[in-house]
């Protein structure tokens, strides 16, 4: 099966300090695949560059069959056509209904009659349950529905590629079991591939199909689910778990506490 | 907001500005359709303008048919060139005189036309050769200060 | 010597970061005309910012233009009295407004109604990476939501500033005329007289148009680079205030100066 997103050899740095050191990372046609870590290892900048966001400092990045490191401005956007994307809090358009949210690409992209962008809004709703919401503007919303629709968005165009920044973040544990569920049935049902960004473990492992671990800018682990939960990785191990200290220490590094609390003794 | 009120405020807003240039334009300020349009050009050369400026009104018995539409000092003739735009609905002899006054005690200056008799009209580009520059205050006074002079001697002279 | 070469070298440093905003800034002007096509394609968008940046601002503008007309018809009666001028007070009210206040105070007034709107609700979109998900759905930001607000504001200022101006004379002749008592017949006839279409009403907007040009500007620019937390929104729409204000009336004095001049 051929690779819909391949990196290799990838470098990348703010100024210069380099956030991402040496990732190799292939993500197959129609699976669904995870990247996970703690916050701040690198993993949204990740994501960032596979949508075109971020350049890389070194290295390349190929997804559907464009090298991003060479597209110009408006070859990055035609690229981006081919991408969907759902973002940590959804970032629904306030000023716009559900409704014109989800039409929102259709009538900037797409010479579509109004008719015909009407069925097909009221599907893509559908999908995700909330046709009857059409009309509610996005700060009537729950969290757990926002992120139902901004998914409607995403997905209003059938992306070859769909890309999930952090889409558990702060959902009630219903909400969080629907969005997992919908992840995965859309993936299936729509033949696209996803990559997910995650620090939910638990969620996540039931629905992917392959998981990375990146820690302070590495690929530390990878494997299926099984693997990974069967992993004796130390670090692997006390993330999946939630332990509390493990090779990532529960304490910074500081002085000892003694010398803290000026016990030194005189 | 429906889209079709939204529209209906807009046109309401841009009709409302409109309305306002057109009470500025015709109201408030000189701008009249019939005039402004066409103006045909004099030049008349004044020993000294005074405070005469550009844009300053050109009176024919006290009605307004024109603006002052240059001054430049003419280096040959060590005077001031004075172009006057004149309402091209306006026409004037020949021989019309042109003089600088004063509107009022401290009123602005204007040029003050007085038509002549004769039967050509002038046109674009002519000369206006009858001329009474702008009377200088200073040199008045001087001049009833000399005059005053000259005049007491004789008076005393009289009557011895 | 010491604090005098660093307090110099401060000075230095708050003039080179002004020098550079103002470059972003114009940088960002430049980048906003270069995206507007779909502004006027689909003139829906701006009309809609028209509303919000225009109509919105409507009763502000209209309110403080009668009574900046009605103090300037009481000032301007009660010192031209002493000269016994007082029927010039039409020309009074009608020159500053065209000229000056017209422009200026609604440009003043839209900077802060209108231009710190613009940058809170740009800044939000940013804030809520709503800008981004535009980014992503290949929909450049530029000329999707700058540009429309953008124009949005250039169409709006020049209309307020008429507005402004004739109901400040109207407010003028409320109280020069209706209140005091001075002719009417001289009230309107040595204001036309003395009023010039080209020089007094045209160029006041000119003035507005340039002051929208760069309401707009500043406060797109701010809220399209303010950072995306909620001190860094509430921030840039103060600077947005503060600096559009600024360059309202250094670009003022500069026009001011040219147009009485003769622009050669």
């Amino acid at each position: 099966m051929a690779n819909l997103v391949e990196i290799s050899n990838l470098n990348f740095g703010y100024n210069s300090r380099l956030v991402l050191k040496g990732i190799n990372l292939t993500v197959p046609k129609g699976s669904l695949v995870a990247i996970m870590g703690l916050s701040g290892c690198g993993k949204t900048t990740l994501l960032r560059l596979m949508g075109g966001q971020l350049r890389a400092t070194e290295g390349e990045v190929n997804v559907a069959g464009e090298k991003l490191n060479d597209l110009t401005q408006t070859e990055l956007y035609r690229f981006r056509r081919k991408l969907g994307m759902l973002f940590q809090f959804g970032a629904l358009f306030t000023d716009l209904s559900v409704f014109d949210n989800v039409a929102f690409q259709m009538r900037e992209h797409t010479n579509l009659s109004e008719s015909m962008i009407q069925d097909l809004t009221l599907l893509k709703l559908n999908a995700v349950g909330l046709r009857g919401m059409q009309h509610m503007m996005p700060s009537e919303l729950s969290g757990g529905m926002a992120r139902r629709v901004a998914l409607a968005r995403a997905i209003s165009l059938d992306p070859q590629l769909m890309l999930y920044d952090e889409p558990f973040t702060g959902l009630d544990p219903i909400s969080l079991g629907v969005i997992g569920q919908l992840i995965r049935q859309l993936n299936d049902t729509l033949g696209t591939t996803s990559v997910l960004v995650t620090h939910d473990v638990q969620e996540s492992l039931k629905i992917v199909d392959y998981i990375y671990f990146v820690s302070e800018g590495v690929i530390v682990a990878q494997g299926t689910p099984d693997e990974i939960r069967g992993s004796s990785l130390p670090f692997v191990h006390q993330f999946i778990w939630g332990e509390m200290d493990g090779p990532m220490p529960f304490h910074y590094p500081a002085r000892s506490l003694r010398q803290d609390m000026e016990l030194n003794g005189e | 907001m429906e889209r079709s009120t939204l529209n209906l405020w807009v046109g309401i807003f841009v009709l409302l500005g409109f309305f306002s240039f057109l009470m500025l334009a015709f109201k408030v300020g000189n701008l009249n359709l019939s005039s402004n349009q066409d103006a045909y050009i004099v030049t008349a050369h004044f020993d000294n303008i005074g405070q005469l400026k550009e844009r300053a009104p050109v009176r024919s018995a006290g009605v307004l048919v024109g603006r002052v539409k240059a001054i430049r000092f003419d280096s040959k003739q060590y005077n001031a060139e004075v172009k006057l735009a004149i309402d091209s609905q306006f026409k004037f002899p020949v021989d019309t005189s042109a003089s600088i006054l004063t509107s009022g005690i401290l009123g602005e200056q204007y040029v003050s036309l007085d038509a002549g008799g004769d039967e050509k009209y002038l046109k674009a580009g002519d000369q206006i050769k009858l001329v009474q520059g702008a009377v200088v205050l200073e040199k008045l006074i001087g001049q009833f200060l000399y005059n005053k002079a000259q005049d007491t001697p004789s008076a005393k002279g009289a009557t011895k | 010597m010491a604090n005098l070469v660093s307090g110099i070298k401060i000075i230095g440093d708050r003039t080179l970061k002004i020098v550079e905003r103002m470059g972003a800034v114009a940088l960002f002007l430049f980048s906003t005309i270069v995206n507007s096509s779909v502004s006027f394609k689909r003139f829906s968008l701006t009309i809609r910012e028209v509303y919000y940046a225009g109509v919105q601002s409507l009763i502000i503008i209209l309110v403080s233009g009668l009574f900046v007309g009605m103090v300037l018809g009481l000032q301007g009666h009660e010192t031209l009295q002493r000269y016994g001028s007082e029927d010039s007070v039409g020309v009074l009210v009608a020159l500053s407004l065209v000229r000056e206040l017209g422009p200026v105070v609604s440009a003043l007034l839209f900077a802060s109604r209108a231009g710190s709107a613009i940058t809170a609700e740009i800044g939000l979109m940013k804030a809520t990476e709503q800008l981004s998900a535009m980014e992503m759905m290949a929909v450049n930001p530029m000329s999707r939501v700058v540009a429309p607000r953008f124009w949005g504001g250039v169409i709006s200022l020049p209309l307020l500033a008429l507005l402004f101006s004739a109901m400040g004379i109207i407010g003028g002749y409320l109280i020069a005329v209706v209140l005091i008592g001075v002719d009417s017949g001289s009230f309107w006839s040595q204001m036309q007289s003395a009023v010039d279409f080209e020089h007094d009403i045209v160029n006041g907007i000119i003035k507005s148009i340039v002051f929208g040009v760069a309401i707009s500007a500043i406060a797109t620019f701010e809220g399209y680079e303010a950072p995306p937390t909620a001190e860094g929104v509430s921030g840039a729409t103060t600077r947005t205030v503060v600096s559009s204000s600024l360059a309202v009336l250094a670009l003022d004095l500069v026009l001011t100066a040219f147009m009485l001049k003769g622009w050669n």
